[in-house]
């Protein structure tokens, strides 16, 4: 057998020839993107990602979306679970059922905690799998954005399915997004993705509000010893690379899992809890976060 | 020479004996872990073993074996897989060995995932192989479909489903198992992972994500439970050195777990 070298890059560019190469690129695919349309009645659209599965991005984004209400009365806020494989939404929302339809012929949200809610998992059986390719979910994601009737919110906050794929490329490309909150727990692992996840939202010009750590320590309930099951820090120290802020720290707590597998997410089913509070902050951090990146 | 190219092209994966997908629907449960700690306990068994890394969004393979960047050779019959020990017994094969900078996102859409997952499954030099361990995304996409119309020529012996116990992961998974049934991939059983955490201090148990889930999906759907691997922060740090754990901690509960999930999966490929 003959071995033959390849390798990534065949040939060399100087640096200058390599920058009027990007920005011509840059410009083609400037002309061809589709247009940002805003949704009807929604003032700002955050959208909670993290390139890694697993890290807690739909137990953030529904206690995200309770904590801006709790910390704000007078805020409406919603949320739409991007998440078209494995919706979780329904399951921490405690809903279930499929949405009505207005006279429009638009998508009734259903509603717990004061919260609208929108996913596929109101719309297919809980045990039916989601075998779609690329196309039919853009597709997918175009009815669970455009054809609901949210009404008037001040904030919709969008559960993005973990990768850097598809379904955040349609969503970033059709929505105007105020922000995006970025999870990861301190694993390495997890970071690794997390910053592809950051490097996604710098490539379509999303404004990255901040990271969110999660799971980052866990107190035995025993002997109050602490460890830090998925390493120290982590989190912490990629938002200072990225040069991003930490918008908060959420331990890992059995309240939290308990509450979220009977549907009674922990900001409402303990509010004086420190895990609530711990949500409550990184709602507090995201809003003016928000405010800062207007002016 | 053009029959001879043929013929090698023909079978990347002819001699391959076992072909496994390794499952869940659910991300963050731990399927590259498991992929990982599968594939060296079968090592430590004396098998050759493979790992085909098809998550291209989030390619974790490379880093939990610590092989760091090779470069990736060809040769005529396609692309040679990286090798993790000197003895040539685990190769593998990722997205995370093409990138260019390992902080490079992936953002494709499906077709283009579906062309290079095609080229991973038939265009790579395996060689013999005892195991061939497919660690995929989580979902079902692109990539999963990909994978099994690709691997339709040859053969797969089956699927592990990872899961959680908590209902958010098991209800996933459940949909995963849906999935196996439609497209006739034999389950070959559940592992329960990150089930229950004891404290290193005191020994005390705590049911971080709660426990059984797992078991009770695998009784609910009739297929075989593999076993439980429990949450460990030593196991999460062998992962993030590149280490081999079950080399490393023989000792521990979770290699008695990993070891017997290994040899449940041998025997029922063997049989």
């Amino acid at each position: 057998m003959m071995y033959r070298c390849v390798t990534q890059r065949n040939y060399s560019l100087d640096c200058a020839g390599e920058r009027a190469l990007q920005e011509r690129q840059r410009q083609h695919m400037a002309r061809g993107l589709p247009k940002q349309k805003p949704i009807a009645g929604v003032k700002e659209v955050i959208v909670v990602a993290s390139g890694k599965g697993g890290v807690g991005k739909s137990t953030t984004a529904v206690n995200l979306a309770l904590g801006l209400m709790a910390n704000d009365q007078s805020k409406s806020v919603g949320l739409l679970d991007a998440d078209v494989y494995g919706p979780s939404v329904p399951k921490l929302m405690n809903l279930k059922g499929n949405p009505e339809l207005t006279d429009k012929n638009l998508m009734r949200p259903l509603v717990n905690f004061g919260i609208p809610c929108m996913s596929m998992g109101f719309l297919v059986e809980e045990v039916a799998p989601i075998v779609w390719r690329g196309l039919m979910v853009m597709s997918a994601i175009e009815k669970l954005v455009r054809q609901v009737d949210w009404g008037n919110l001040d904030y919709l906050v969008i559960d993005m399915p973990p990768g850097t794929g598809d379904v955040q490329l349609s969503i970033t490309q059709n929505i105007p997004i105020a922000g995006a909150v970025i999870v990861s727990t301190p694993q390495d692992i997890a970071l690794l993705d997390a910053r592809r996840g950051a490097e996604m939202f710098r490539k379509v010009n999303v404004p990255v509000l901040g990271l969110v750590q999660n799971m980052s320590v866990f107190q035995c309930p025993k002997c109050n010893h602490q460890t830090h099951i998925f390493g120290l820090d982590g989190a912490k120290e990629l938002a200072q690379t990225l040069g991003v802020e930490m918008l908060g720290d959420i331990p890992l707590h059995l309240n939290i899992r308990e509450t979220s597998d009977k549907g009674q997410p922990v900001v409402v089913s303990s509010p004086d809890s420190p895990e609530a509070e711990a949500y409550r902050r990184v709602a507090a951090a995201v809003v003016r976060r928000l405010a800062e990146h207007l002016r | 020479m053009q029959q001879n190219k043929r013929k090698l092209n023909k079978g990347n994966l002819h001699q391959v004996k076992h072909v496994v997908l390794v499952l869940s629907g659910k991300g963050g449960v731990g399927k590259s872990t498991i992929t990982t700690e599968l594939a060296l306990a079968l090592i430590h068994a004396g098998k050759k073993v493979g790992i085909l890394d098809v998550d291209l969004c989030g390619p974790s393979i490379p880093r939990m074996l610590r092989v760091g960047k090779p470069e990736v050779h060809q040769c005529d019959a396609g692309w040679v897989p990286v090798y993790a020990d000197p003895q040539q017994q685990l190769a593998i094969m990722s997205i995370g060995f093409l990138l260019e900078d390992s902080d490079e996102a992936v953002i494709w859409r499906g077709p283009k995932k579906t062309a290079l997952i095609g080229q991973f499954v038939s265009d790579v030099a395996w060689g013999e192989l005892d195991v061939l361990l497919v660690d995929t995304p989580p979902g079902t996409s692109d990539e999963h479909l990909a994978v099994l119309e690709n691997l339709r020529k040859h053969r797969v012996d089956g699927a592990v489903l990872v899961t959680t116990p908590q209902a958010v992961s098991t209800g996933d998974v459940r949909r995963e198992i849906t999935f196996c049934k439609k497209t006739a991939v034999k389950i070959l059983g559940i592992v329960e992972n990150m089930s229950g955490f004891v404290c290193p201090h005191c020994s005390e148990c705590s049911n971080i994500f709660s426990k059984g889930g797992g078991e009770e999906l695998a009784k609910l759907t009739g297929s075989v439970f593999l076993g439980s691997v429990p949450l460990d922060p030593l196991l999460a740090a062998s992962l993030e050195e590149g280490q081999d754990f079950l080399q490393a901690f023989p000792d521990s509960s979770t290699y008695t777990a990993i070891s017997q999930i290994a040899n449940t999966l041998l025997s029922s490929l063997d049989a």
